[in-house]
């Protein structure tokens, strides 16, 4: 059973299609990567993945269970429980600091662990910015505070929207570095971005077209430990 | 990892929370003050409208039952009297607190050396009576006849001429017979004579200016009237009058039970003049019915509007945290995106919201109260020249309008809160 599954996903906004008859599934520990252009459906795309939208149309299977027709309530718990996010604005809580913009997460979760959440930015090597405010980080490392918070959790998924869109060449490669170090992990990554450079890292990448799957490719040269075949 | 926000959004929005504690501040001192100054605004009203005089006037029934039959008026040829005895009595009703004055009268025919006539009235001036009660009381005609301007002289003041004399006459009457203070006067009566020394002339503006007002166990010697007054006049506060009191007033005998316990339990004049007529033996207490009637309503006026006052002050509160605590929602609304995108509930999120909104409350509540009572004693000593008490009551009642202010004005912020999808705000584009 896939981790993750869209059958025939459509969002309609009035007359505008911006997901239109979609499918995709996506195996645990695998790494897609989603492009396409402004406009072409990805946001959408994630936001429904996330548990942060419901299509109009079609079944969203994650983990086996329908989230498109679960309430906002459930879909909450769901996201809180399966998924982590990773924002293009970081979205840190500028008056915390990045341990306890960490265990923000495990607040919403369950019970805050300093512990857990220093192991979590050990992960993404930023433990010794752990009682840094996140104006006093550099753009590369509150993208890795975000992504030490999307991990504390333990989630069944990774969701990246456009990770590398505010960072320069450096951090960008130590981001696409660290999702290299997860997906050895065996964490599933769905990654939606601009840049073809981060997209063509990924094992698939899939692009998306006015809202319809318009081309699928296999990375044939993924370079990670965990191999399409492995994940079959 | 709570309380660590809330810090942080207290400090991080400092000067948002400080003009949202200084509305509440402001609505809270207003709501104190207000609330402090009509609770004890009754007490203060009493006060200046004893300068107004008495409400309620007390004869015997035989001189009402005649006046009322042949239209007499001041006329002594049908003399009944009512026992100086009963008068403490009257501090004995169900509504004696609300009797804040009162001084009886006897009056004699008195003639002069030079055989010219005189009406001479006994009364109390400051009489001071301690009742069964604890309480004491000054009562008598030097607050009741406060707008007795004295010409010359002082007072008659009781605590110091008691067996002495002395007499405050009239300006018309100290003209005509050249009286001046220090002056003695030789009074016949018609059972006595006494020397009267004048402390003070009154210009009253009326017949009183024709009359000799003295203490009223002398003027009883006078007249050989021991024991004896002709007529009492009572300052009460009263509740203005409705249909009830009206059809009580005619004839208390004909309400229903339930009817009789309301209109006895209410400080209407008629209830109060039914009381009184209760405990003084053969009388008939009547109001002196626009006196009674714009006293009544002179406080319910002035209650009236501190209440309005007060209500618009904490509409005005509302609106005004309303409108901040929305732009304070507004602001954050990235943040709120994120914990709701991390698995915060909408009831998470708006305790957390709650929370930093009654923090500030409180502390600008606490800050208001107290200005509200630095308020409340400016307006005490400007309107009624003397401090206002702070009755205890004023404290829930300001916790809990504060309380209903701030939950008033979150309305809108928490209904913003809960319809924000964390999609709106967290991509940025």
């Amino acid at each position: 059973m896939s981790l993750l599954e869209l059958k025939n996903v459509s969002k309609i906004y009035g007359e505008l299609h911006a997901l239109d008859n979609v499918s995709l599934k996506v195996e645990k520990g695998e790494w897609v990567s989603i492009m396409g252009p402004s406009g072409s459906g990805k946001s959408t795309m994630m936001n429904i993945i996330g548990c942060m939208d419901k299509p109009t149309k079609g079944e969203v299977l994650l983990d086996g269970v329908d989230i498109s027709k679960e309430s906002s309530k459930n879909l909450t718990t769901i996201r809180r429980d399966k998924i982590g996010l990773i924002f293009q604005q970081f979205h840190l809580v500028n008056y915390l600091t990045a341990l306890e913009n960490v265990m923000l997460a495990q607040y919403y979760h369950s019970i805050p662990d300093e512990k857990e959440a220093m192991e979590a930015l050990e992960r993404v090597g930023l433990a010794d910015r752990a009682k840094h405010l996140p104006s006093q980080l550099s753009g590369g490392e509150q993208q890795r505070v975000c992504v030490a918070r999307a991990l504390i959790n333990h989630p069944e998924i990774i969701l990246a929207d456009e990770p590398t869109g505010n960072l320069d060449e450096a951090n960008e490669k130590v981001v696409v570095d660290l999702f290299h170090k997860l997906h050895d992990e065996g964490t599933t990554l769905v990654v939606v971005t601009h840049d073809p450079e981060v997209a063509e890292v990924a094992q698939r990448m899939i692009v998306l077209r006015s809202g319809r799957l318009s081309k699928e490719v296999v990375n044939r040269n993924f370079t990670g430990k965990i191999k399409l075949e492995d994940n079959n | 990892m709570f309380f660590r926000m809330i810090r942080g959004t207290l400090f991080r929005q400092w000067k948002k929370m400080i003009m949202i504690a200084f509305t509440i501040a402001l609505g809270a001192s207003l709501a104190t003050a207000m609330l402090s100054v009509m609770l004890d605004v009754g007490d203060k009203v009493n006060q200046e409208l004893k300068t107004y005089g008495a409400n309620i006037t007390v004869i015997p029934k035989e001189t009402s039952v005649l006046s009322e039959l042949y239209e007499l008026e001041g006329d002594n040829s049908a003399k009944a009297y009512l026992k100086e005895d009963e008068l403490g009595k009257i501090k004995t009703i169900f509504w004696a607190f609300n009797i804040v004055d009162y001084a009886p009268f006897v009056n004699v025919t008195a003639t002069l050396d030079n055989s010219d006539e005189v009406t001479v009235y006994g009364s109390w001036f400051n009489h001071h009576m301690e009742l069964p009660t604890g309480e004491q009381l000054d009562a008598g005609i030097t607050s009741m006849r406060s707008w007795w301007e004295i010409t010359e002289g002082s007072w008659l003041d009781e605590s110091r001429s008691s067996g002495n004399n002395e007499a405050m006459v009239g300006k018309a009457f100290a003209e005509k017979e050249n009286i001046s203070v220090g002056d003695k006067i030789h009074l016949i009566g018609s059972k006595g004579d006494s020397d009267f020394t004048v402390v003070g002339i009154f210009d009253a503006g009326g017949t009183e200016d024709d009359y000799i007002f003295a203490q009223l166990n002398e003027v009883q010697e006078l007249g050989g009237l021991d024991g004896c007054i002709d007529s009492i006049e009572v300052s009460a506060i009263t509740t203005p009058d409705n249909e009830l009191a009206e059809k009580a007033a005619k004839d208390p005998s004909s309400l229903t039970v339930s009817q009789y316990e309301t209109w006895y339990c209410t400080a209407y004049v008629s209830s109060i003049c039914y009381q009184i007529q209760e405990v003084i033996t053969d009388s008939v207490a009547s109001p002196v019915r626009q006196v009674a009637d714009s006293e009544g309503a002179i406080l319910e006026k002035t209650q009236l509007l501190m209440i309005l006052i007060t209500i618009l002050s904490l509409i005005g509160a509302s609106l005004g945290i309303c409108n901040l605590v929305t732009a304070s929602v507004m602001e954050r609304s990235s943040e709120i995106g994120l914990m709701k995108a991390i698995g915060a509930q909408n009831s998470s999120v708006s305790g957390l919201v709650l929370t930093e909104i009654f923090i500030t409350a409180i502390l600008g509540g606490i800050g208001g109260f107290f200005a509200g009572l630095g308020f409340a004693q400016i307006i005490g000593h400007s309107v009624f020249g003397s401090s206002i008490t702070m009755r205890p009551m004023v404290i829930p009642i300001v916790a809990v309008l504060v309380v209903i202010v701030t939950l008033i004005g979150s309305i809108p912020a928490i209904r913003m809160l809960l319809r924000l999808r964390p999609t709106e705000v967290l991509h940025g584009r």
